[in-house]
């Protein structure tokens, strides 16, 4: 406990325990909506929710696979808010990954064997990127609000991935798109029947390992390097990383350019699952773009943080399911979960501005002193 | 003896660091009690405690002779008690009025009421002859006109204990004249002021008595109609403090930067900030650029370093031009600058204090390879210049530097910059917010730099500074140069004279430029 709440709070002086209690408060927010709607079930349904997610090695296995693609989308808007901006964009850049991802999956038939995924997540990472790099570039040049861009990204990539699958990958009879060759998904590694309950197979696969590896990168990026040092700079102190001469521009730029990589991967990889899934061409945004917003909020857009959050909003999509046992209708279940993910965001947000309002009266130092009293110590 | 408010065995800890061992303090009612310290001595600790923010380890606080209870500003404001912080807390996008009743709103209906609130404030403001604008936006106005803010935020929650924190470190001569007006109006209506400042002259001319504190521990309290300067000073460092800095002659070598025919338009009025400003600095020389604040001082330091664009002339820094060089390339021709606002560009301060340490210098070979940070060197490197410029932080290099104390934060930003080893040091009001000891210390290695051949270009609102460090002193009025005149044959008068634009003709030649 001590050595992850040193990995997680380093030089925040921040530490694990605000989004354990965000994590409570979040429980019981959805606990209090369950006794309200039904209170006959209310406490199976929170039980199963709680504890679905490790009745089995499959549902373990299942938390981990759906982890896998909001991790991404986690990694994205932590990333750009170490930088000071607000990567609302993900879901856009989920949608043109994916689009690039199953592009390269179907078309590219002339890849062999592994070159075949790699190439589609190479694929789904740039064109995350350029998502990402266009709502920076309109910030850094022409000082153009990146959540305004962002939003409008988020439809212009929708509706354009729309049109382009219609025109390129189109599998009419499903209003799907075509499926992936076998190559271009990825590799199984034997994680699927690792985490499996009986012949009862999970879906898990190595792009769990792709996340987490990123996530580790993107750690490094930020605590170990030059580069990082610019980009927490530029989030923290604009006015003083000018002042160092640090190119805040090219650091708005680049930043927004990893985060989109990143939301673009996530959707190369819930698509490259294996399971056959295609994309379906209805005119919604993706929720797993947004669901990267409270994954890194819980994470304190801390990178490795994120692995961890990111496998607690799965772990209640997981249970959430066996809540159906209780008679929950899915659209319920769904509300729940939603209601648990954010009001644990929440918490966390107002936590912030309950602070910051406190500030104003009170000596901000203080509580930053007081804070580290309490976590400091440990290392 | 009675006392309004008394402060007895107060002990407050920080990880690392004692800031209050045991301290006493008693404030009579009416009076002016200045508190003096070196930095970090822990005097804005011992206010927060009496305000209510830091709940102390030890110790008991009395007020009228009963023991209270503190526990946040809200008990603190109840027991009248009210507080201007070193650093303003103001909302900046309010108006005067929104922040002055900021938590003390009235309101009808679940609407603001605010124009009984407008009245009290204007009827506060003339009283006091606190000047405001009701309807100014916070950060439209000058500092000295958001300290007045802060001030009637305190008259207007009825508040009869008024702390003041390093009021005047921000302040012009003139507005430090008439804050002390104020000061000593408001003790003649019965309001007992508790008054931190490092500048010794401020205490002898208002306050009754003052406090002593050093590295934390209560060191006396003394009447000031009985004490000298220079009693304090030592009573406050330990040793005799030398308020003159010793200076040998020097004479300018070539000509490091040259100005010629500046010009810095203001954004939003048009009017040029900056009026075709020509000047030099030379190697071996100490130019002080004086004058009173917002005559153009701070955008004729943003054009030299390259936080605005010029809007015409030329900068010349070692026959190099550099008029539209970016910040970092003037850095690395040898440019380097202590900002005015050592929170807005000096500092990162969730940074800890060794990353701020190298923030000129991070990605040097000595502090990266192949992109990634050395941090054993950047450690290393931290603890020496804490060590070289006494530093105080309760963690060492790896203080957060927002929980360090003001001076100590200015002597970071002071030590980052002369150890860049510029050829041209731009310091602008360096020594504001540091104790005697701290200021002695700076001024030194100015004039150190000075005999290394740096050229040095200083800014100051302060009179003082001007005439003891400089060889040579440029005057800006209405951003012109009004004066140039060689630092000794100079007196205070004259340059209050130029400053405030009285004797507009008189552009003497001084000493270095050729
Ligand atoms: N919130 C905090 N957390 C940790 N250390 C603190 C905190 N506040 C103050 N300190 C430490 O306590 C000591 C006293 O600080 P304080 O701000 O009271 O000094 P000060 O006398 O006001 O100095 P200055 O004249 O520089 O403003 C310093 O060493 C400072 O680093
Ligand atoms: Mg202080």
């Amino acid at each position: 406990m001590n050595a992850l709440k040193k990995a997680l709070g380093r030089g925040e002086g921040a530490g694990v325990l605000p989004s354990l209690i965000a994590i409570v408060i979040g429980l019981l927010a959805g606990f209090i909506v369950l006794l309200v709607t039904k209170p006959g079930q209310a406490l199976g349904g929170f039980t199963a929710i709680l504890t679905g997610g490790i009745v089995d090695m499959k549902s373990i296995g299942q938390v981990l696979y759906q982890a896998t693609p909001i991790m991404l989308t986690g990694l994205s808007f932590a990333f750009a808010n170490k930088t000071g901006l607000f990567n609302i964009g993900t879901a856009g850049q989920f949608v043109v990954g994916a689009y690039a991802a199953l592009l390269v999956g179907v078309k590219c038939t002339f890849l062999p064997g592994a070159l075949h995924w790699i190439a589609a997540l190479l694929a789904a990472m740039i064109a995350g990127a350029l998502w990402g790099f266009i709502p920076g570039i309109l910030k850094a040049l022409r000082n153009v609000n990146e959540v305004i861009s962002c939003i409008i990204m988020n439809y212009i990539g929708m509706y354009m991935v729309n049109f382009l699958i219609k025109e390129t990958i189109y599998f009419s009879l499903k209003n799907q798109s075509m499926p992936v060759l076998a190559s271009a998904n990825m590799p199984k590694a034997g994680l699927n029947t690792l985490f499996s309950t009986g012949i009862n197979m999970s879906s898990l696969n190595s792009g769990l390992f792709v996340a987490v590896i990123m996530a580790v990168i993107l750690y490094v990026l930020l605590e170990k390097t030059v580069f990082g040092y610019e980009l927490k700079a530029c989030g923290y102190n604009r006015d003083a990383a000018r002042y160092a001469g640090i190119n805040e521009n090219r650091s708005i730029i680049i930043s927004m350019a990893v985060a989109g990589a990143m939301a673009g991967l996530g959707g190369a990889l819930l698509y490259l699952d294996g399971s056959g899934r295609g994309f379906n061409v209805v005119d919604v945004l993706a929720p797993e773009g947004f669901n990267g917003v409270p994954v890194a909020l819980l994470a304190m857009s801390n990178p490795i943080a994120v692995i961890f959050s990111a496998i607690f909003v799965a772990y209640l999509s997981v249970g959430g399911l066996r809540m159906q046992l209780y008679e929950f209708a899915p659209q319920a279940i769904e509300i729940i979960i939603a209601i648990i993910i954010y009001f644990s965001a929440l918490s966390l947000l107002i936590r912030g501005a309950v602070a910051s309002l406190i500030a104003k009266n009170r000596e901000r130092r203080g509580e930053r002193g007081n804070k580290q009293a309490e976590g400091g110590d440990t290392q | 003896m009675e006392y309004i408010i008394e402060m007895s065995g107060i002990t407050k800890e920080f990880p690392g660091v004692i800031a209050n061992d045991d301290i006493t303090l008693g404030l009579r009612k009416a009076e002016i009690h200045a508190l003096l310290g070196e930095n970090g001595a822990g005097k804005s600790t011992l206010m927060s405690v009496l305000f209510g923010l830091y709940r102390p380890d030890k110790g008991i606080i009395k007020k009228n002779g009963d023991a209270v209870n503190i526990h946040g500003p809200g008990d603190a404001t109840r027991l009248g008690i009210g507080m201007v912080h070193q650093h303003f807390k103001l909302v900046h996008n309010f108006n005067v009025l929104e922040n002055i009743i900021l938590g003390v709103e009235t309101t009808k209906n679940g609407f603001l009421e605010k124009d009984q609130a407008r009245e009290r404030v204007l009827e506060l403001s003339k009283q006091y002859k606190l000047a405001v604008n009701p309807d100014d936006i916070i950060s439209d106005i000058t500092v000295g006109q958001q300290q007045r803010v802060e001030i009637l935020k305190m008259l207007y929650r009825n508040n009869e204990i008024l702390i003041f924190d390093e009021p005047t470190a921000v302040l012009t001569p003139q507005e430090i004249d008439e804050l002390m007006g104020i000061m000593r109006g408001l003790t003649a209506e019965g309001k007992s002021i508790l008054f931190i400042t490092h500048k010794l002259n401020e205490i002898m001319a208002v306050a009754d008595r003052c406090t002593v504190l050093r590295k934390g521990r209560y060191v006396g309290t003394v009447e000031v109609s009985q004490t000298t300067k220079e009693e304090l000073s030592e009573m406050m460092v330990g040793r005799k403090v030398s308020l003159q800095v010793a200076k040998p002659v020097r004479q300018p070598g070539k000509v490091i930067l040259e100005v010629s025919g500046l010009t810095v338009k203001n954004k939003q009025s048009g009017k040029n900030a900056v009026d075709n400003v020509s000047f030099n600095v030379c190697e071996g020389e100490i130019v002080c650029v004086a004058g009173i604040e917002g005559n153009g001082q701070s955008e004729l330091v943003y054009a030299l370093c390259g936080m605005t664009k010029a809007d015409a002339g030329s900068i010349t820094m070692n026959d190099k031009n550099l008029t539209g060089a970016g910040i970092r390339r003037r850095g690395e021709e040898g440019m380097a600058h202590i900002p005015e606002d050592r929170h807005k560009h000096g500092l990162i301060l969730d940074y800890n204090l060794a990353y701020n340490l190298v923030l000129q210098s991070y990605y040097s070979p000595k502090f990266q390879r192949a992109g990634f940070l050395r941090f054993n060197e950047i450690y290393r490197y931290a603890d020496t210049l804490i060590d070289a410029y006494d530093i105080r932080s309760g963690k060492g290099a790896r203080t957060t530097v927002r929980s360090m104390s003001g001076g100590n934060q200015q002597k970071a930003i002071v030590s980052r910059e002369i150890d860049r080893d510029p050829k041209l040091l731009i310091a602008v009001q360096p020594t504001r917010g540091l104790d005697v000891g701290a200021i002695e210390y700076i001024h030194k290695q100015l004039i150190n730099q000075r005999g290394k051949g740096k050229g040095i270009l200083m800014v100051t609102l302060e009179l003082d500074e001007a005439l003891n460090v400089s060889d040579r002193i440029l005057v800006i009025y209405e951003g012109r140069i009004v004066a140039d005149v060689d630092a000794k044959s100079v007196g205070p008068q004259e340059l209050g004279l130029y400053m405030s634009g009285s004797r507009p003709d008189g552009v003497k030649k001084g000493g270095g430029a050729q």
